[in-house]
């Protein structure tokens, strides 16, 4: 190396390695590099919740990170901590489980749009219903990504995917909408170009006592991207940075996404307000 | 009704009562299920008793998601428990795939109605025998009981519980309407309650791999919050409990899964024998149709008939090797079941043609008369 880029190196400060990213004592580092393509959101939202874990001093030992199948589904493999992959869907119930049996642990679940809302739709609203001492993140790509870009719950009307070939005729639900109108006391949406603004929104859903969920609008260039001409991961970021408009506090039942590229999405935080958690109810008929 | 876990005293309960008593004895503090006739008597029974001892209860939105939350619940390092009847039982099918790949310990009763599909919801039926056995997609291992009374659903429930823990996997107690709702004599003592204890890592969260088995083939497990941040996934894993998607991990994984129950029967499989030393021909029969085939067996030996009782206690692991031994000696085996033929072919591979096997079939909403399970046994005679 010559004198002058030693200089330059030394001038940015210590250098990044595995062993000092602050991500690492989160992530099982033996399972690296992850499975995921070049240009999706998954990467960068699961840096956010371990910055998000660092922030608020959870005890490594005390959280619990679960996710249901798909490509969100593999997160929980990466998490050094207990971490549990289970099966389509049902993330959530497993949670449920686990935080009941073991309230001392902080339990996220992390998963996809298809694995929460097609064949876990039905758990979604329940836990937030009882208003469960959980974090929901789920990673959005408006398709079933690890199957081969199969249309889902989210994908945009008239946006075509591998069984939607001439355009896909159902309405997609709105997620903030869903969750707040199930109960959920914490409703945050953001995109994968928002890493700041994801790290504060776990915080505040890992910090609320009861069901919280955050919504991530990621980029999915192979299985939704290319097939609805949203070109490479960075273009989608891009699009993103443009379509985002913050309305912390707005209507969720106005926050739909259309397929339109030009069209508005709305981000922020829906819902944040308080209300009994399932075992702090329960518990109060004991009495 | 009592803070005490173990109610010691003597009880008038019915079997479904006696079922919940059994699991809060054996230690069950995480209940999760969902209503269906006829197994709605223990989930109300763990409402009114998991705050009593500590435990927590909730009524799930559906079985998928019950048997989702009592995987999740063990994981959490408690004895965990569901309840359900046929429909519910399918529902479960594919979660209780995930409790054997993550061997992870719970029980689940299922209370048998008259099926297939809604069919009879308030009636007698043993129609899930093989469903219990072959339900979920793969191969693994299965340990089923079948209670035939109240006080056997208390006893036989503990058990399932302590062989869930030794063998770390979900346990089965395959009972029915009518032993559900029987009401009989149920004798509780504390004393006799036996607890089999989880085995716990033995070395630190470095060196320990969740997946390395013991001798007898079963491993270790450590619980949520323990400080060994174990990695459970229903994908084929190694011994770290970390996906490795290859045949020589599927054979040594699965052939475990299966393994660790076929090379511990002689610890696993329970049978009762009754007067079979000078059988001539053999009842193999289990639960509520073992009841009626005692009468049946009772009317033979009065007219002097050598009849003898194989009766099943677990019905899974199979006891091959014991029917095949028999086989030799008896002129035929009678199979009194409440279906149309299901444990009656596992008799019948297992006598390997050395005895006539007849089927005494039932399809369910009733029981048998002894008389037709009599006249079955005087065809072979």
């Amino acid at each position: 190396m010559t004198t002058e880029l030693k200089k330059k190196k030394e001038s940015t400060g210590p250098e990044l390695t595995a062993a000092s990213h602050p991500a690492t004592k989160y992530l099982r580092e033996e399972r690296l590099p992850h499975i995921w393509c070049s240009g999706c959101g998954l990467g960068s939202a699961v840096t956010s919740l371990t910055n998000a874990y660092d922030e608020l001093e959870i005890p490594i030992d005390d959280i619990g990170v679960v996710s249901g199948i798909g490509c969100a589904g593999r997160a929980a493999g990466y998490f050094e901590t207990d971490s549990y992959h289970t099966t389509h869907g049902r993330a959530i119930p497993f949670a449920t489980g686990l935080k009941l049996a073991n309230p001392e642990m902080s339990v996220t679940v992390f998963s996809g749009d298809g694995d929460l809302f097609a064949i876990g739709g039905n758990h979604f609203i329940h836990a937030a219903r009882r208003n469960l001492d959980m974090t929901v993140i789920c990673v959005n790509n408006y398709n079933f990504g690890m199957t081969g870009g199969q249309f889902g719950p989210t994908t945009p009307q008239g946006a075509t995917a591998t069984t939607a070939p001439y355009g896909n005729y159902e309405n997609p639900f709105n997620l903030p909408e869903l969750a707040a109108s199930a109960g959920a006391i914490y409703v945050a949406r953001w995109t994968s170009v928002h890493a700041r603004r994801i790290e504060a929104a776990m915080e505040d859903a890992l910090a609320k006592e009861g069901f919280s969920f955050v919504e991530i609008l990621s980029p999915c260039p192979t299985g939704y991207g290319r097939r609805n001409d949203l070109g490479e991961g960075l273009d989608e970021l891009k699009s993103y940075q443009e379509r985002a408009k913050i309305k912390h506090g707005s209507d969720p039942g106005k926050a739909e996404i259309k397929r339109d590229p030009e069209s508005e999405i709305i981000v922020g935080k829906f819902v944040d307000k308080e209300r009994p958690t399932f075992c702090e109810v329960a518990d109060s008929y004991l009495d | 009704m009592s803070d005490k876990a173990i109610m010691t005293g003597k009880y008038f309960m019915n079997g479904d009562e006696a079922c919940a008593e059994g699991a809060i004895a054996a230690g069950c503090r995480f209940f999760a299920g969902y209503p269906i006739t006829p197994q709605s008597e223990i989930a109300e029974r763990m409402s009114n008793r998991m705050p009593e001892v500590g435990g927590r209860f909730i009524q799930m939105e559906d079985e998928l998601s019950s048997i989702a939350a009592v995987l999740g619940g063990s994981w959490g390092g408690a004895r965990s428990m569901t309840a359900t009847s046929g429909p519910g039982f399918s529902l479960m099918m594919e979660n209780i795939g995930l409790g054997m790949m993550t061997e992870t310990p719970c029980v689940i009763a299922n209370i048998q109605r008259g099926s297939p599909s809604t069919g009879l919801p308030t009636a007698v039926g043993q129609g899930d025998m093989m469903q219990a056995k072959w339900g979920s997609h793969g191969d693994y291992g299965v340990i089923a009981y079948a209670p035939t009374s109240p006080q056997e659903m208390f006893d036989y429930t503990v058990k399932a519980f302590n062989k869930a823990e030794q063998y770390m996997m979900p346990v089965f107690v395959m009972a029915d309407e009518k032993i559900g709702h029987m009401r009989e004599r149920v004798e509780i003592d504390e004393s006799k309650v036996e607890i089999y204890q989880r085995r716990k890592p033995e070395v630190g969260p470095d060196e320990f791999l969740p997946y390395e088995p013991d001798e007898d083939l079963v491993p270790r497990m450590a619980s949520a919050g323990e400080g060994y941040r174990v990695h459970v996934t229903g994908l084929t894993h190694n011994q770290k409990g970390y996906p490795q998607l290859d045949v020589e991990t599927q054979q040594e994984k699965v052939g475990r899964l299966v393994d660790k129950v076929e090379k511990n029967k002689d610890d696993i499989v329970e049978i009762e024998e009754i007067g079979v030393e000078d059988a001539e021909v053999l009842i193999v029969s289990y639960g509520m149709a073992f009841r009626t085939a005692m009468g049946a067996y009772k009317r033979a030996r009065e007219r002097g008939k050598k009849v003898g009782i194989i009766r099943l206690v677990t019905v899974w692991p199979f006891p091959e090797e014991r029917i095949r031994e028999l086989s030799q000696r008896v002129k035929g085996i009678v199979v009194p079941e409440i279906n149309l033929g299901q444990l009656v072919n596992e008799v019948e591979r297992a006598s390997q043609g050395k005895a006539e096997v007849e089927l005494v079939p039932h399809p369910g909403g009733g029981l048998h008369q002894p008389d037709q399970i009599l006249d079955s046994l005087e065809d072979l005679l």
